[in-house]
C-alpha cells in the first residue's frame, strides 16, 4: 500500500524492467492475489499497525483501571481478558507480523533477489493472519468472554477452568502458527537459494543474518506451541489428562512445554531487532559495523542458548535444586553474547561521524533501553532473587523494556529508515523527531516506575492493588497515555509520506550502504530481475 | 562476604540518592514511593536482598561504562562538530576482553547465588508443618501437628473496592483468619492447590512457591521478629486473583500455643452448633452471610451468576429440585469444574444455612429448611 498509485508510472523509472509486462494488478484483487514481496510486506506492516493500535487500546484500558486503587472501569473478569488479549495481540499480531513485513520488503532487496522464493506461500502466510485474529477477537463477544488466563495460558486455568471460547483461541493459535512456519520456511529458502553469485554468507547484511536465525527458531518452536495447544484441546474435549492432576496428568508439564516455545519466542521478537539496529547505526555513524563476524556468532549463540534456559520462567514452581542451578547458570550465560552485541554497537558509534535523524534516534534509544531490559533480565536470572521478583511488576517492567523500546522501537526505526525507499518520499523529519521524543519520554514514565512497584511487592495481572502502590501506578498510567497518543503522530507522518511529494534520492541516506539503496526510490514493483554484481 | 556487607551500606546510600535525584520535583510521602525490595525479617530474605543489591550495583557499573562511552561518542563524534569517521571495525583483543570480563563477573555472582539457593532448598528438620492449599480465591491452612484447620479470605468490604467507602490502611491486604506462626522456629509450608495454580508469597519472608494441584511443594521460614506480615497470591488464578491476600501473624511461642488451644476449642464449639435447632429466619440470616463470603464471587450476590462461566442459581433446576442432589453438589462440588467441595470449608451449620438460603432467596422461595444436624450426619 505504501507503494500506492505511483506504481503505475514505475515502468518509466525502472531501468531493470525491460520487458515491463507486469505492474501490480488493478483494484482490490491486487491485494488478495498478489505474490509480490513488496505488496505482501506492506500488507504485513499495515496489519501489524492495526494490531498495534488495537492492543494499545487494550493497554490503555488496563492503565486506566490501574490509575487508581479500586475498581473503576473494568470488572475483574473483563480485566483479565484485556491483559490476555493485549499480550497475545502484541506478541503475535503486532511484533511478529511487523518483522515478517520488514523481512518481505527488505530481504530480497538486500540480497539482490527478485522476490521471495515461494511467492504463493507468501500470500497464504499473510492472508491467514486476518482470519486468525478475527477469530481471536470474536471470542470477546462470546458467552463467558474471551481468553482470560494470561498470554502464557497456564493449565488448568486454560483447560478445565477456561471459558468455552478457549476452543476458538486454540484454533486461532494454530492458524498463527501455520502462518509463522510458512513465513519462516520462505525466509530460509530465500536466503539460502536466492543469493546472486558473490553474495557469500559472511557478506549478508545483519538484518538478513538475524532473520535467518530467527526463521530457524520459528521452525523449531512453533510446532511445540501447536503441540501444547493441541494437548489442551484434547484435555478439554477428548477426555485426556495431560495437564489434569486429577486424571494423573501434570500441570507443570504444560509450563515446560510452553516455555520451551516461549523463551525462544522472546528471541524471535528481538533478533530481527538486533539486525535492524545493526543496519541503522553504521549508516548514521558513517562507519562500518564493528565486529560483523562476532555479531553473527553472538546471534547464533543466543539462539542456541535460548533453547536451554526455558525454566528460568519457572524458578518458583518447585523444580529440583540441580535443575534450578542449571537454568540459572545457562540464563546468566546468555547475557554474555547479548553484551557483545551492545558493545559492538557502541564501538560502531565510537569515533564515527554521527547525525541524528529519526531512525538513528530510535536506534540509539533501542541500545540504551534494551540494555536496561537486559540488566533487569540479568537480575531475574539470579534464581534466589527471582523468588522475590517473579510474577511481580518487576517482570512486567523487564519484558516491556525489551519489547517496547526494544522490538517496537527497532520496528519504528526500520520503518523510518526504509520508508523513503518504499514510497520514494522523505517523511517529515521534524515530526519524526517529535514522535521519537514523546515516545521516549512516554515509555520511560510508563515502565520505569514498574520496577519500583514490583520490588515493593505488587503482583502482576491484578485489576486492583493495595494503597502503597498508588502513586507510581498513577505515574505509569499518565506515561502510557502519553505514549499511546504520540503514536498518532507516527501514523499521520507515514500517511503523509505516502501521499506527499518530497522526492527521496536513491541512496536516501548519505551513509547508506547495501544493495537495497542501489535501486531507484521508490523501489520499482520488481527489483533485481537480473542478479546484481556483488563485489 | 565483604562484598555483601558493603553492598548493604551502598544500598542505603542508593535509596537516598535515587529518591532525591528522581523525585525532587514531586511532593511526596516517602513511604508511598517505596523504591526498593524489602529486606524482610528472615536470614534468607536478607541474603536475597543482598544478592539483589550486588547484582543491581554490577548492572549500574556496567551501565555507567557503556552508556558513558556512548554519551561521549554522541557528544564528540557527531558530524555537526566536524567529526570524521575513523575506519576500524574489528579488534580481536577488545572483543575477547569484553566476552571474558562479563563471564568472570557472572561467575563471581553465581557463587553466592548458588549458596543462597542451596539454603533455601533445605527444608529439613522443621519445628512446625503447615499445609497451605490455594482455592479460588482463598487460602486454607492446616496445621499438621495440632489439627488446627481453617480458611483465610479477604475481608475488605466491596464498598471500599468499588469506591463507595473510604479505603482503609490495609486495603486488599486484610483477611478474616490470618495464619499464625511462632517466632524463631522453623516452620515448613507444604504448598498445594485445589483447583488452579496459585502462588503463596510473603515478601518479608522471601517465601514464594507455586501452589499446584496434584503437587506438594515445600518451603520454609524462620521469622526473627514478631509482627504482622502481608502478602498476596502471585499466580494468575482466575477472576479474583487480585483479591486473595495472605496475612501471617508471628507470635511468641507461648502466645502461639495459647492461640492453638483456642482454635481447637473454637473448632469443637462450631461442630457442636449443629445440635441446636435452627429456624428458617436464623438460617436465612446466617445463610446470606455465608453466601456472600463463599459463593457470591462466582454466583454473584443476585444469584444470577456470570453467563457462560458460573451458572445462575436463581431459577436453577438443582436449587429448585431435590434437596439431596443440591446438598450433594454443595458438599462435594463438581470435580473438573470451578465448583469446589465445601464439605471441609464450612461447618455443618453454615452449609445448612447457605443451602437453605439458596432455596429461599431471590424470589423463588421453596420454604424448605435444610437442618444442620442433617448435614452434620452427612459430614461424618
Ligand atoms: C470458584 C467459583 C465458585 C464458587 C466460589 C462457588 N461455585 Fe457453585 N458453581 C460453580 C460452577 C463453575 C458451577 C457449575 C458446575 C458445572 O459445570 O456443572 C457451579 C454450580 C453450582 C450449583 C449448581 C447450579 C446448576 O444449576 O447447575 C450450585 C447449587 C452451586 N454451585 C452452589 C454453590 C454454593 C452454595 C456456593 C458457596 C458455598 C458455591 N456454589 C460457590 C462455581 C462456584
Ligand atoms: C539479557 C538477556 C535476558 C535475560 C537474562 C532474561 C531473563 C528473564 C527471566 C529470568 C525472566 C523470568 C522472570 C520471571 O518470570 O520471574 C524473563 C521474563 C521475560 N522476558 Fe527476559 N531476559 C532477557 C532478555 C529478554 C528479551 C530479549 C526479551 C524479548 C524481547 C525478553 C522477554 C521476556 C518476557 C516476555 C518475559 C515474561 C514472560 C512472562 O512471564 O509473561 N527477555 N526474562
Ligand atoms: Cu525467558
Ligand atoms: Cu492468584
Amino acid at each position: 500500500m505504501s507503494t500506492g498509485t505511483e506504481q503505475l508510472v514505475e515502468s518509466e523509472l525502472d531501468t531493470q524492467e525491460a520487458h515491463a509486462h507486469h505492474g501490480p494488478a488493478k483494484g482490490i484483487s491486487r491485494w488478495f492475489l498478489t505474490t509480490n514481496h513488496k505488496d505482501i510486506g506492506s500488507m504485513y506492516l499495515w496489519f501489524s499497525l492495526v494490531m498495534f493500535m488495537t492492543g494499545g487500546c487494550m493497554a490503555l484500558l488496563i492503565r486506566a483501571e490501574l490509575f487508581q486503587p479500586g475498581l473503576q472501569f473494568l470488572e475483574p473478569a473483563f480485566f483479565n481478558q484485556m491483559t490476555t488479549m493485549h499480550g497475545l495481540i502484541m506478541v503475535f499480531g503486532a511484533v511478529m507480523p511487523a518483522f515478517v513485513g520488514l523481512a518481505n520488503w527488505m530481504i530480497p532487496m538486500m540480497i539482490g533477489a527478485p522476490d521471495m522464493a515461494l511467492p504463493r506461500l507468501n500470500n497464504w502466510s499473510f492472508w491467514i493472519l486476518p482470519f486468525a485474529f478475527s477469530i481471536m477477537l470474536m471470542t470477546l463477544f462470546m458467552e463467558g468472554g474471551g481468553p482470560n488466563f494470561g498470554w502464557t495460558f497456564y493449565a488448568p486455568l486454560s483447560t478445565t477452568f477456561a471459558p468455552p471460547s478457549v476452543t476458538y483461541f486454540i484454533f486461532a493459535v494454530h492458524m498463527m502458527g501455520i502462518s509463522s512456519i510458512m513465513g519462516a520456511i520462505n525466509v530460509i529458502v530465500t536466503i539460502l537459494n536466492m543469493r546472486p553469485p558473490g553474495m557469500i554468507m559472511m557478506k549478508l547484511p545483519l538484518f538478513v543474518w538475524t532473520w535467518l536465525i530467527t526463521a530457524f527458531l520459528l521452525i523449531l518452536v512453533m510446532p511445540v506451541l501447536a503441540g501444547v495447544v493441541t494437548m489442551m484441546l484434547m484435555d478439554i474435549h477428548f477426555g485426556t489428562s495431560f495437564f489434569n492432576a486429577a486424571g494423573g496428568g501434570d500441570p507443570v508439564l504444560f509450563q515446560h512445554i510452553f516455555w520451551f516455545f516461549g523463551h525462544p519466542e522472546v528471541y524471535i521478537m528481538i533478533l530481527p531487532a538486533f539486525g535492524i539496529v545493526s543496519e541503522i547505526i553504521p549508516t548514521f555513524a558513517r562507519k562500518k559495523l564493528f565486529g560483523y563476524s562476532s555479531m553473527v556468532y553472538a546471534t547464533s549463540s543466543i539462539a542456541f542458548l535460548s533453547f536451554i534456559v526455558w525454566a528460568h520462567h519457572m524458578f518458583t514452581v518447585g523444580i529440583p535444586l540441580m535443575g534450578e542451578l542449571f537454568f540459572m547458570f545457562a540464563t546468566m550465560l546468555i547475557a554474555v553474547p547479548t553484551g557483545v552485541k551492545v558493545f559492538n554497537w557502541v564501538a560502531t558509534m565510537f569515533r564515527g561521524s554521527m547525525t541524528f535523524e529519526t531512525p538513528m534516534l530510535f536506534a540509539i534509544a533501542f541500545v540504551v533501553l534494551f540494555s536496561i531490559g537486559g540488566f533487569s533480565g540479568l537480575m531475574l536470572a539470579i534464581a534466589p532473587a527471582d523468588f522475590q521478583y517473579h510474577d511481580t511488576y518487576f517482570v512486567v517492567a523487564h519484558f516491556h523494556y525489551v519489547l517496547v523500546p526494544g522490538s517496537i522501537f527497532s520496528i519504528m526505526a526500520g520503518v523510518y529508515y526504509w520508508l523513503p525507499k518504499w514510497t520514494g518520499n522523505y517523511y517529515d523529519e521534524k515530526m519524526g523527531r517529535l514522535h521519537f521524543w514523546l515516545s521516549f519520554v512516554g515509555i520511560n514514565i510508563t515502565f520505569f516506575p514498574m520496577h519500583f512497584v514490583g520490588l515493593a511487592g505488587m503482583p502482576r495481572r491484578v485489576p486492583d492493588y493495595a494503597l502503597q502502590f498508588a502513586d507510581f501506578n498513577a505515574v505509569s498510567s499518565v506515561g502510557a497515555f502519553l505514549f499511546g497518543f504520540s503514536q498518532l503522530l507516527f501514523i499521520y507522518n507515514v500517511v503523509c509520506c505516502i501521499r506527499k511529494r518530497n522526492q527521496a534520492t536513491d541512496r536516501v541516506w548519505e551513509g547508506a550502504h547495501g544493495l537495497e539503496w542501489s535501486v531507484p526510490s521508490p523501489a520499482p514493483y520488481h527489483t533485481f530481475t537480473k542478479p546484481p554484481k556483488v563485489d | 562476604m565483604n562484598l555483601i556487607l558493603s553492598a548493604k551500606n551502598l544500598s542505603r546510600i542508593c535509596s537516598y540518592a535515587t529518591v532525591s535525584v528522581l523525585f525532587f520535583t514531586v511532593p511526596t510521602v516517602y513511604a508511598d514511593w517505596q523504591l526498593n525490595m524489602r529486606e524482610g525479617v528472615t536470614e534468607i530474605s536478607r541474603a536475597i536482598y543482598d544478592l539483589h543489591m550486588v547484582i543491581f550495583w554490577i548492572c549500574v557499573a556496567i551501565a555507567i561504562i557503556v552508556f558513558g562511552v556512548m554519551l561521549y561518542s554522541v557528544i564528540y563524534h557527531r558530524k555537526s562538530r566536524g567529526a570524521k569517521a575513523h575506519n576500524f571495525h574489528e579488534n580481536l583483543y577488545v572483543e575477547i576482553a569484553w566476552t571474558v570480563i562479563p563471564m568472570v563477573i557472572l561467575i563471581g555472582m553465581a557463587v553466592p547465588a548458588t549458596g543462597t539457593l542451596i539454603k533455601m532448598y533445605d527444608a529439613r528438620e522443621s519445628d512446625l508443618d503447615i499445609q497451605v492449599t490455594g482455592y479460588q480465591w482463598k487460602w486454607r491452612y492446616q496445621y499438621l501437628e495440632s489439627g488446627v484447620d481453617f480458611f483465610s479470605s479477604l475481608t475488605t468490604p466491596q464498598e471500599q473496592i468499588v469506591g463507595d467507602a473510604e479505603k482503609t490502611e490495609n486495603y486488599l491486604l486484610e483477611v478474616d483468619n490470618p495464619m499464625v506462626i511462632p517466632v524463631g522456629l522453623k516452620v515448613r509450608f507444604l504448598i498445594t492447590a485445589n483447583d488452579v495454580i496459585h502462588s503463596w508469597w510473603v515478601p518479608d519472608f522471601a517465601v514464594k512457591k507455586d501452589a499446584i494441584p496434584g503437587f506438594i511443594n515445600e518451603s520454609w521460614t524462620i521469622v526473627e521478629e514478631p509482627g504482622i506480615y502481608r502478602g498476596q497470591c502471585a499466580e494468575l488464578c482466575g477472576k479474583d486473583h487480585g483479591f486473595m491476600p495472605i496475612v501471617v501473624e508471628v507470635k511468641s511461642k507461648a502466645d502461639f500455643d495459647i492461640w492453638v488451644s483456642e482454635q481447637l476449642l473454637a473448632q469443637a464449639e462450631k461442630a457442636k452448633s449443629a445440635e441446636k435447632r435452627w429456624n428458617l429466619d436464623e438460617l436465612m440470616v446466617l445463610g446470606e452471610e455465608v453466601y456472600t463470603k463463599s459463593c457470591a464471587a462466582c454466583h454473584q450476590a443476585s444469584g444470577e451468576g456470570i453467563p457462560g462461566v458460573f451458572p445462575a442459581l436463581k431459577g436453577s433446576l438443582i436449587v429448585q429440585g431435590d434437596p439431596a442432589a443440591h446438598i450433594n453438589l454443595v458438599l462435594n462440588g463438581k470435580p473438573g469444574t470451578a465448583m469446589q467441595a465445601f464439605i471441609d470449608q464450612l461447618s455443618a451449620t453454615e452449609l445448612a444455612a447457605v443451602i437453605t438460603y439458596e432455596r429461599n432467596a431471590w424470589g423463588d422461595s421453596l420454604g424448605d429448611i435444610i437442618s444442620p444436624s442433617q448435614i452434620a450426619k452427612m459430614k461424618q
